[in-house]
């Protein structure tokens, strides 16, 4: 049941304990929310599993092989993909060449130099059925830079799922989105996610879509995680409400 | 804004074909048109455009702008050179392919060391080592010529000799066609790599490393492919230009060659495939014509280059495009 579990954790930047002797577990197919407040550790800890940074101690184990020290390209293929809080996009690509990118990564064809990427159906029809699986496929020729923010928020999310992970790490999927933009958004990537038994883990700041979306919740509060369960157990849970619901409730 | 109006590449081979036909047929026929010197002339800038081709991989496709690609035109040129000089081959086929291996050889090493690094410290890092070779060629004179370089005599096309005599004959003839030949082999090899799915990669890197990283694509090792590919690209030109030139000289390694290929580069537009291709020949007649026309010619031509690039910024093709009403709108 446990895909994912990171032994122990730690990172540090100077004196600061970004991520504090951190056991952090991901179970199969379930959408986990990671909450918390800034600087509380979250981004980085998806930092450290996905491999952006080196931990600098403890150890990351995913569907119980070692990981700690593979590099991206490595936990990419073992089946770790992530999107990024400020929109990570191929800006001067179209959408769909965004999404077909990583199917042909996906693939190991991006080392192919002399074959038309154009000539690859397979790939482009998986890519507009993504698209479409995301509800963009009218913007499917624009180029990324041209989309709004809902819409580069969820081809953010589908160029990452295109990698077809068994774990998708989404960092605020609906931050800088209005409010009426973030439930059709969280209603398109949970049921992707749930339809195919991908395991989730969503950091986010806005409690309702927490509390609506997720089947549990792991809180975190300087480094180190403060609370671990169901929403209705978090949301009793003192330690949690005096430390990260009375900042976060506030007028948004 | 303009990174909108930046249209997509055009996909369809049937588009582009309706375009690059008809300027190949007027390519093919310009020896029975034009005079020999006219010939002679575009062989020079259908050569650059090769080496500019390459170098836009880097620059336009991938984001790395390279002020040290004298160098691999110049180890084309010299090992052309140096195999005439020391193994009297006469093999223009030989030559290419002596030229070929010497760039591989060269940007494998180079570039091993250069794609580490993005932005200026990429730029200064090709352009030092350029200057190595520079000086390599400009001491080592028993094996190179130093300044005075080496000659090249009219070789052998596909194990054809040329017509003895008349070098001009030759030169805006045969060996136009046969320039004329690789070029058009170059522009199908390289608009191939920028549309298969490696060049998708490179586009993706240009335009956002981490993420690119973060799909699978193991960054420095395609910057490194690309890297090489482009300096092939230079080199074949280099080899292409010596029998033009008759002779070459450590000019082609210094730097100020390198910054004339970015220059031609950033004038025919590096956002676009064909922008690199307009930009050499647009240039090398520019050029051209300010020798020509005063000894100043370096101040005439900066003035005229800068006098461009400010009022076309995106480029003779960007421009010419946006005329057409080809700029697709896309927001």
């Amino acid at each position: 049941m446990i895909l994912l579990a990171t032994k122990k954790l730690v990172k540090y930047f100077g004196e600061t304990h970004a991520v504090d002797n951190v056991d952090f577990v991901v179970n199969e197919s379930e959408v986990l929310a990671l909450i918390g407040s800034n600087g509380a550790g979250k981004t980085t800890l998806v930092n450290l599993i996905s491999g952006l940074f080196r931990p600098d101690g403890g150890q990351i184990l995913f569907r119980d092989v070692d990981v700690t020290h593979q590099t991206v390209h490595e936990r990419i293929r073992a089946g770790i993909a992530r999107s990024f809080q400020l929109v990570n996009l191929f800006d001067q690509l179209s959408a769909l060449d965004n999404v077909a990118l990583s199917i042909f990564s996906r693939q190991g064809k991006t080392r192919k130099l002399l074959a038309l990427a154009e000539a690859d159906r397979e790939v482009w029809q998986e890519a507009a059925q993504i698209l479409h699986v995301f509800g963009l496929d009218a913007k499917a020729r624009m180029l990324a830079g041209g989309l709004s923010q809902g819409e580069r928020k969820l081809l953010d999310v589908a160029v990452a799922y295109a990698l077809r992970p068994k774990l998708l790490f989404l960092d605020e999927p609906t931050s800088g989105v209005s409010t009426r933009e973030k439930a059709p958004i969280m209603d398109t990537i949970t049921s992707v996610v749930r339809s195919e038994h991908i395991s989730a883990a969503i950091i986010e700041h806005d409690m309702d879509v927490v509390f609506n979306y997720s089947d549990r919740i792991v809180a975190m509060h300087q480094g180190a995680i403060l609370a671990d369960g169901t929403p209705d157990k978090i949301r009793r849970d003192p330690a949690v409400r005096a430390n990260l619901l009375g900042a976060t409730e506030g007028p948004r | 804004m303009s990174t909108l109006a930046v249209a997509l590449e055009t996909r369809s081979p049937a588009r582009v074909l309706v375009w690059a036909v008809p300027i190949a047929v007027a390519l093919l026929v310009v020896p029975f048109v034009l005079e020999s010197y006219q010939t002679i002339l575009l062989a020079y800038g259908l050569v650059m455009a090769i080496a500019a081709l390459g170098f836009n991989l880097l620059l336009g496709y991938t984001g790395l702008l390279s002020f040290g690609h004298s160098a691999y035109f110049g180890v084309g040129a010299y090992a052309v050179a140096l195999m005439v000089k020391y193994l009297r081959v006469t093999s223009m086929e030989l030559f290419l392919l002596g030229a070929i291996v010497s760039t591989v050889v060269i940007t494998a090493l180079f570039g091993f060391v250069c794609v580490r690094y993005t932005r200026i410290f990429f730029g200064i890092l090709t352009l030092a080592l350029s200057q190595v070779l520079w000086s390599l060629a400009f001491k080592f004179f028993w094996v190179t010529g130093g300044t005075d370089g080496l000659r090249v005599p009219t070789p052998m096309l596909v194990g054809v000799a040329s017509a003895k005599g008349d070098k001009i004959e030759f030169l805006s003839h045969g060996y136009y066609w046969y320039v004329l030949a690789i070029f058009f082999a170059c522009v199908a090899v390289m608009w191939v790599i920028v549309n298969s799915p490696f060049g998708k990669a490179l586009q993706a890197i240009r335009d956002n490393e981490v993420r690119a990283e973060f799909v699978g694509v193991q960054i420095w090792r395609y910057r490194w492919v690309a890297f090489m590919v482009s300096g092939i690209f230079t080199g074949i030109a280099g080899a292409l230009w010596v029998p033009l030139n008759g002779l070459t000289t450590p000019e082609v390694l210094y730097w100020p060659f390198s910054g004339e290929i970015v220059f031609m580069t950033v004038l025919g537009g590096f956002r676009s495939f064909a922008g690199p291709i307009i930009g050499a020949v647009v240039f090398n007649y520019l050029k051209t014509f300010a020798v020509g026309f005063t000894v100043y010619w370096q101040l005439l031509l900066g003035v005229v280059l800068v006098v461009l690039v400010l009022s076309l910024p995106t480029g003779i093709v960007g421009t010419a495009s946006k005329l057409l009403g080809r700029g697709r709108h896309t927001g």
